[in-house]
C-alpha cells in the first residue's frame, strides 16, 4: 500500500457515491428494535422501484438519538426518519419520488444535534462499519500516512503533548505526557492497548465508537504505537459487546489484506499487529493493572502502582494502555493539527467529551459537546428536560465513582476540574438525568451494591468496606438507620476512600459522599429519632479493654 | 549498592537503595503493623495495614510494597493511621468467623496479635457471619474458610516457593475463597505436594495441621524464609 493506492481507493470510492443516500442505523441500540429487518426493507423498495443506480442504502453506526430508533437519515434532503418500521419504511423510498412518507419524522435542526460538535463520532452515522473503503473515503488513515512519512516518533509525542489531549477513561491524566513516557522507556518490546472494557452501568460511548467507527481505533492505536515504539497492540473489549468485537475483527482483517497493519506499512519500516482479547467479565478488569494481567491469562486483580504500566506493564515490558475515546481522537487530531484541536474546550481540558445520556429526560444517545459545555445545555436543551410534568433534581456523572450534581449547579462547565469540584468526576462519559421522583439515599445504595459485588476482594477496606457501607445504607433507606449508623458510614466513607488498593475502593464512596454533601436533609430524613440512649452515647464513657 | 537516607518517624537513617520502607523501619527497630507480608515472599500490598503517610504525597502508600527514596520524610504511627488500622481490622473481624477462644491458632494468631497490639478491643460493626465451610479432605491439613482473611499469603508460598500451584483465589468481593485445583476438594487436588508451605504461611487458624487442637497450632515460618534465602544468596542460616 502506497500514498497512491491509499488516495486512488477513496476517489473510486467517492465517485461510486450515489445521489441520495439513505443513512440507516446499524448500531447495538436501533438494531435492538428492527434496524436490519428496516435495512431489508429499504433496499428492496429500492430495487423494487428501480432506483438502484440512483440510491444508495448505507448502513452506519451509531447516529446519536438512540431513544428514537430506528433512525435514518435521507442525504442531502436532511431528512430525519425515526421509529421506522419494516412496514413504513417502504414509504420512504416512496417519499424520495415525490410521494409522502408514513414514517414519523424528526427534526434533524433540533438542538440535540446542533450543539454538538463531532470530533471522536465525526464518522459515527457516516461510514459503513463493515467496509475499510468507506472509511478511507472520509481521510481514513491518511493521518497514519502523515505521520509515517513526516514524522519522527519524538515529533508525534509532541503533536499529543500540544494538542492537550488528556485520558477518556476517567482521570483524565495528559496523553501526551503518557505517549512521551512509555518513548522513553527502555525495551526490546513494548506494547499498546486499548482499554474498550466499559463497565460503568449506563456508560455506552466507547461501544458506540467501535460499533461505528472501528477503523478509527485501529488508525489511532497504530499512531500510538510509532510515536512510543511498540509493533503489538491489544483490544480488550468486553464480552458483553459482541457486535463490537465482530465489527472490529472485521476492519482487523481488511486493514491486514490492504496492508495497513501488519508488516512494514506504507512501505515503511513500521511494523504493527493488532489482537483482540475479550474481556473477563468484571468491571475490575478496566483498571489497568488488573486488565493487563487479564491479558497475560491471569486472574484480573490490580496491583499497587508504581511500576507504573508506561514502565512495566504487558509481560513487564512499557505498555502503553488508553481509552477508546482518547485513541478515537487521534487521527483528527493528526489530520487537522494539534493546534486546531487545543482550540475547542477550555483552558484545562481540551477538545470535546462523549457522554452517553440517559435516565429521566426527553431525549437519551449519545451527545458529543466541547468540553466546558454547561451540564444545562447537556440535560435541558440537548436533552430536553425532564419528561412531562417532571424537573431536574441533580446530574449523576462518572457512574459508580462519580458524584450526583444538584440542580441549583447545571450551570457548572463540563470540565475535568469543575466536575472534580464539586465531588464528582468526569469520569468516562456515562451522565444520568435524575427527576424529583429520586431518592438520593437509593441511588448511593444502588452504586455502592454495585461496587460491593464488583469489588475483587483483594484489599481488606474495598472488599468488607463496601459491604459494611451498602448495609449501612440500607438500613436507613429502610427507616432503620440512627445517627450512630451516619456517623459509622461516613468513618467508613473516609476509610475505603483513603486506603484502598485501587481506583475501584478509592472512588466507591463518592456517590456516598456526594449525596451526602448535597441531599444530607434526606438521610437525616430517615433515620429513627433519636431515643435518650443514642443522645447519651457521645458523652458516656467508651467500652474499655476487655482482653 | 547505593544507599538512601531518609527519616522514619524523626528517625534519620540510610537504606539500601531497592529497599522497601518496612525493610527500612524493621532495621531501624521500627514495627509496623503487617498481614499480607511474610518473610521470604513477595509483597502483594494487599491488608493495607502497613500503609504509612511519605511528606508531598497526598496518598498513603503501602510499607511492604514502597521503595526508599533520598530525603523521604514517613510518618509510621500517626493519630489517622492508628485509626484507620483499627477500623481495617474491625472490618477483618466482622467480615467471616473469628472466635477465638475455639481456634487452633489461639494464642499464635497474627489477626489476634494485631488486634491486641492496635488495641482493637471491640467490633462496631455488623457480624456477618457467613456460612462458609470447612474443608478436612487432605490427609494432613484442614482448611476453616471461616477463619480466613485472604492475605493470600498461602497461594503466594504455593506458586513461587512450592511451585506446585495448588492454591489460588476464587470469586471476587464478598464471594472471594481460596480454592485448590480446579475448585475442588483439597484431598483430590492432584497437583498438592503435601509440602504444607501453605500451613506455615497461614497468619490465622484457617490452615492447620489435622489433629491441632484449640491453641496448638503453632507454625515454624522461619522455614519459608530459610528455604528462600537459601536458594537465592545460598546462605543456609539457622538460629
Ligand atoms: C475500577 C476501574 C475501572 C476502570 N474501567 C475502565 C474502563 O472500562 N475503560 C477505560 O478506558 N478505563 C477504565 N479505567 C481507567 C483505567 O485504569 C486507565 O486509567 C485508562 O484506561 C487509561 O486510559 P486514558 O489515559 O486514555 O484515560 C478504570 C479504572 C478503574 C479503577
Ligand atoms: S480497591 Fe477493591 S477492586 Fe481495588 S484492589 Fe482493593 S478490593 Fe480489589
Ligand atoms: S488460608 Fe490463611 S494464608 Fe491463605 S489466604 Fe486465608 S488466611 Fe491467608
Ligand atoms: S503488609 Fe503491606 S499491605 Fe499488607
Amino acid at each position: 500500500m502506497t500514498r497512491n493506492d491509499l488516495l486512488q481507493i477513496q476517489e473510486r470510492e467517492l465517485a461510486a457515491r450515489k445521489k441520495i443516500t439513505l443513512r440507516c442505523c446499524q448500531a447495538a441500540g436501533c438494531l435492538s428494535s428492527g434496524a436490519k429487518q428496516v435495512k431489508e426493507q429499504l433496499e428492496n423498495a429500492v430495487a423494487s422501484a428501480g432506483l438502484s443506480d440512483q440510491v444508495e442504502v448505507r448502513g452506519v453506526g451509531c447516529m446519536k438519538l438512540c431513544c428514537e430508533g430506528p433512525l435514518v437519515q435521507a442525504d442531502p434532503r436532511n431528512t430525519l426518519y425515526i421509529r421506522v418500521t419494516e412496514a413504513n419504511a417502504p414509504s420512504i423510498i416512496n417519499a424520495l419520488q415525490g410521494g409522502t412518507a408514513e414514517a414519523q419524522q424528526g427534526d434533524p435542526e433540533a438542538a440535540f444535534f446542533k450543539k454538538q460538535l463531532s470530533i471522536v463520532l465525526a464518522n459515527s452515522g457516516v461510514v459503513d462499519p463493515d467496509r475499510i473503503e468507506s472509511y478511507i473515503a472520509q481521510d481514513g488513515y491518511q493521518a497514519l500516512l502523515g505521520v509515517l512519512r513526516d514524522l519522527t516518533p519524538k515529533d508525534a509525542v509532541e503533536v499529543m503533548v500540544k494538542s492537550g489531549l488528556r485520558g477518556r477513561g476517567g482521570a483524565g491524566f495528559p496523553t501526551g505526557l503518557k505517549w512521551g513516557t512509555v518513548a522513553k522507556s527502555t525495551g526490546l518490546k513494548k506494547y499498546v492497548i486499548c482499554n474498550a472494557d466499559e463497565g460503568d452501568p449506563g456508560a455506552f460511548m466507547d461501544r458506540s465508537v467501535l460499533e461505528s467507527d472501528p477503523h478509527c481505533i485501529l488508525e489511532g492505536m497504530a499512531i500510538a504505537a510509532y510515536a512510543v515504539g511498540a509493533d503489538q497492540g491489544y483490544i480488550y473489549v468486553r464480552a458483553e459487546y459482541p457486535l463490537a468485537i465482530t465489527r472490529l475483527q472485521t476492519a482487523i482483517k481488511q486493514a491486514k489484506q490492504l496492508g495497513l497493519l501488519g508488516a512494514g506499512i506504507f512501505e515503511s519500516p513500521f511494523h504493527f499487529n493488532i489482537e483482540i482479547r475479550i474481556g473477563a467479565g468484571a468491571f475490575v478488569c478496566g483498571e489497568e493493572t488488573a486488565l493487563i494481567a487479564s491479558v497475560e491469562g491471569k486472574r484480573g486483580t490490580p496491583r499497587p502502582r508504581p511500576p507504573f504500566p508506561a514502565e512495566s506493564g504487558l509481560f513487564g515490558c512499557p505498555t502503553l494502555i488508553n481509552n477508546v475515546e482518547t485513541f478515537a481522537n487521534v487521527p483528527p487530531i493528526f489530520r487537522h493539527g494539534a493546534e486546531w484541536f487545543a482550540r475547542v474546550g477550555t483552558e484545562k481540558s481540551k477538545g470535546t467529551k462523549v457522554f452517553a445520556l440517559a435516565g429521566k429526560v426527553r431525549n437519551t444517545g449519545l451527545v458529543e459537546v466541547p468540553m466546558g459545555t454547561p451540564l444545562r445545555v447537556i440535560a435541558e436543551e440537548m436533552g430536553g428536560g425532564a419528561p412531562a410534568g417532571g424537573r431536574i433534581k441533580a446530574v449523576q456523572t462518572g457512574g459508580p465513582s462519580g458524584g450526583c450534581i444538584p440542580a441549583e449547579h447545571l450551570d457548572t462547565p463540563v470540565d475535568y476540574e469543575s466536575l472534580g469540584q464539586l465531588g464528582s468526576i468526569m469520569g468516562s462519559g456515562g451522565m444520568i438525568v435524575m427527576d424529583e421522583t429520586t431518592r438520593m439515599v437509593e441511588v448511593a445504595r444502588f452504586f455502592m451494591e454495585f461496587c460491593m459485588d464488583e469489588s475483587c476482594g483483594k484489599c481488606i477496606p474495598c472488599r468488607a468496606g463496601t459491604v459494611q457501607m451498602h448495609h449501612l445504607l440500607d438500613k436507613i433507606a429502610r427507616q432503620q438507620g440512627t445517627r450512630d449508623d451516619l456517623t459509622k458510614l461516613e468513618e467508613l466513607c473516609d476509610l475505603v476512600k483513603n486506603t484502598s488498593l485501587c481506583g475501584l475502593g478509592q472512588t466507591a464512596p463518592n456517590p456516598t459522599l456526594s449525596t451526602l454533601r448535597f441531599f444530607r436533609h434526606e438521610y437525616e430524613a430517615l433515620l429513627q429519632p433519636e431515643t435518650g440512649w443514642h443522645r447519651n452515647e457521645a458523652t458516656s464513657p467508651q467500652p474499655t479493654a476487655t482482653g | 549498592m547505593a544507599a538512601k537516607t531518609l527519616t522514619i518517624d524523626d528517625k534519620h537513617l540510610s537504606a539500601e537503595e531497592g529497599a522497601t520502607l518496612l525493610q527500612a523501619a524493621k532495621e531501624a527497630g521500627i514495627t509496623l503493623p503487617t498481614l499480607c507480608h511474610l518473610e521470604g515472599i513477595y509483597d502483594v500490598g494487599a491488608c493495607r495495614l502497613c500503609l504509612v503517610e511519605v511528606k508531598g504525597l497526598t496518598k498513603l502508600v503501602p510499607a511492604c510494597t514502597t521503595r526508599v527514596a533520598e530525603g523521604m520524610e514517613v510518618l509510621t504511627n500517626s493519630e489517622r493511621l492508628r485509626k484507620y488500622r483499627r477500623m481495617t481490622l474491625e472490618l477483618l473481624f466482622a467480615e467471616r468467623n473469628h472466635i477465638c477462644a475455639v481456634c487452633v491458632a489461639n494464642g499464635h494468631c497474627e489477626l489476634q496479635t494485631l488486634a491486641y497490639s492496635l488495641g482493637m478491643d471491640h467490633v462496631r460493626y455488623e457480624y456477618r457471619t457467613p456460612r462458609w465451610g470447612v474443608d478436612h479432605t487432605h490427609r494432613l491439613f484442614g482448611m476453616d474458610h471461616n477463619r480466613c482473611v485472604l492475605c493470600s499469603r498461602c497461594v503466594r508460598a504455593c506458586w513461587h516457593v512450592e511451585g506446585a500451584g495448588t492454591k489460588n483465589v476464587s470469586g471476587r468481593g464478598a464471594r472471594a475463597h481460596i480454592i485448590t485445583d480446579l475448585n475442588q476438594p483439597w484431598g483430590e487436588a492432584d497437583s498438592c505436594t503435601a509440602c504444607g508451605k501453605c500451613v506455615q504461611a497461614c497468619p490465622t487458624g484457617a490452615l492447620f495441621h489435622k489433629g491441632a487442637t484449640v491453641g496448638e497450632m503453632v507454625r515454624d515460618r522461619h522455614r519459608l524464609e530459610f528455604l528462600v534465602t537459601a536458594r537465592q544468596k545460598k546462605e543456609w542460616i539457622t538460629d
